[in-house]
């Protein structure tokens, strides 16, 4: 099984390889309610770590998703654009953003992972 | 949708009530009220365009304006000088949209003016106001009311929504007498042995009732009406989208002190008596627009890709040169895309005109189109 690392966005990537598929968590899907649309980066773009690279919006408001590493996206969901709800059925799934092509490995160990993550959104 | 906060956030008599049904709770001018219920704004918004929506909205104030001779003249020509629209001309149980206004045309709140149809108090007007603005409004009210029209706030009165297609089937199981109240009229009569005073309007473009009932008796009527399943909560997120759909305004994003009624596309609630005459603050200024054609307007705007603009973003001419703001932006459940409001130079306010909305840096085609969005459903009998 891939390792899955969190930002405190609650924003995920799953790592395979120097490749991490980034997108939301199960929390944050449902503190933003039903997704509309999805704004992805393009392939090729280089995001760095903390930088907004796509925007994700639901019926009330528009909210960043911010890179949780550095890198270049090498493709971003093409599923999202026709059916953005897809973020809500199935966020760490089919619901994924973008993949990245991880640069610097080291940004990874300043993530949590899940046990991490798990104790984080039990002090929200 | 919150705005700041100084102090304790207020309650209304549902809260604990909102609690029970799951409801997540927001600070909305200064309330602690109910966003969203664990369904979501878009299971919520659907619900009441197709089945019947109920909304606690009693932060809203609350207020009467009682006459000391029992004229109801007396008390509608008082409130005239404070408003564009045609108060006198009132029924007994009809009621108007309108707004305050201030010195310079602009809007101060707006507002729902009934004449009360009850026997023995149909000389007292009944006004629906903004929870944001209603402190505002009663110092307004009580600096211009001559000394014979006495402003009585109803601190003790809930007010509950009803909306959508079976809203009025549903109340009228427990009050038979309403089921035939045209748009814009009320009646006081019980629901199932709770004295209520029920007006045939809303805030969704459905057709649905507005129930004003003694805070003491809310619970016991909202869990009589939530017991029909016809009936389900919806929070604040879904009327925003539903009113956003039925080109309603919302004040302090689509009016303020700055925008005329005129120029808000609310002409039509200046009746033709009013627009003659004046006779209330800032007259001269809508006059003005009324002959001359106001600088800007109120349109709604249909992007052509599927990303909202929300209030704020800049409207543009095809050409690039801004024209214009979004007031309320945001996604339309019905119309399953995004949708907006704003106001545009009057040059560039024709329906089909093509404009473009910068967005995150980018400028996303999109065109002015009549409201509403989705259809009014009102029963005009």
């Amino acid at each position: 099984m891939a390792t899955v690392k969190y930002t405190k966005d609650h924003e995920y990537i799953r790592i395979d390889g120097d490749t991490g598929t980034v997108g939301i968590s199960h929390y944050a899907q449902e503190q933003l309610g039903d997704v509309v649309f999805v704004e992805l980066p393009t392939a090729g773009k280089a995001v760095k770590k903390g930088d907004s690279a796509a925007v994700v919006e639901s019926v009330k408001a528009a909210s960043d998703i911010y890179s949780p590493v550095s890198g270049e996206v090498t493709a971003a969901n093409p599923d999202l654009e026709g059916a953005p709800a897809t973020v809500n059925d199935d966020p760490t799934g089919k619901g994924w953003f973008f993949k990245v092509k991880i640069a610097n490995p080291a940004e990874l160990d300043e993530l949590m992972d899940e046990a991490a993550y798990k104790a984080f959104l039990n002090t929200l | 949708m919150g705005e700041p906060q100084t102090g304790p956030l207020l309650t209304t008599p549902l809260h604990a009530l909102h609690g029970e049904l799951g409801a997540k709770m927001v600070p909305f001018a200064g309330y602690d009220m109910p966003v969203q219920y664990p369904t979501g704004v878009m299971a919520e918004h659907n619900w009441t365009r197709e089945h019947a929506g109920l909304f606690d909205v009693s932060h809203m104030g609350q207020c009467f304006l009682i006459p000391a001779d029992g004229r109801f003249e007396t008390a509608a020509a008082a409130l005239e000088k404070l408003v564009p629209s045609d108060v006198l001309g009132l029924k007994p149980g009809q009621q108007r949209y309108s707004q305050f206004t201030n010195e310079e045309g602009g809007i101060l709140d707006d507002l729902m003016v009934t004449r009360l149809g009850h026997p023995g108090h149909e000389h007292w007007i009944y006004l629906v106001v903004n929870a944001a603005c209603k402190d505002a409004d009663y110092a307004h009210l009580k600096a211009h009311l001559p000394a014979d029209v006495a402003l009585k706030i109803a601190e003790d009165l809930a007010l509950i929504a009803v909306q959508g297609p079976e809203a009025v089937a549903a109340v009228a199981t427990l009050a038979p007498d309403m089921a035939g109240l045209k748009f814009m009229t009320s009646l006081d009569l019980a629901i199932d042995g709770i004295w209520a005073h029920v007006s045939r309007t809303g805030y969704t473009g459905e057709d649905g009732v507005e129930i004003s009932v003694k805070s003491a008796d809310a619970v016991a009527l909202t869990q009589k009406l939530l017991a029909d399943p016809r009936v389900k909560p919806i929070g604040l997120g879904a009327r925003d989208s539903l009113r956003l759909e039925a080109g309603l305004c919302l004040y302090g994003h689509d009016i303020d002190t700055t925008t005329s009624p005129v120029e808000a596309g609310l002409t039509w609630s200046i009746q033709k008596r009013r627009r003659t005459e004046g006779g209330f603050l800032g007259a001269a200024r809508i006059q003005k627009d009324l002959a001359d054609g106001a600088p800007r307007l109120r349109v709604g705007i249909l992007p052509d890709g599927r990303a909202p603009a929300r209030e704020g973003t800049v409207v543009k001419a095809a050409d690039g040169q801004p024209i214009g703001n979004i007031t309320s932006g945001g996604f339309g459940p019905t119309i399953n895309g995004p949708l907006a409001m704003g106001y545009v130079n009057r040059r560039f306010a024709e329906p089909g005109t093509p404009v473009l909305l910068e967005v995150r840096g980018k400028d996303l085609p999109a065109k002015v189109v009549t409201m509403p969005f989705a259809p009014h459903r009102y029963f005009r009998g």
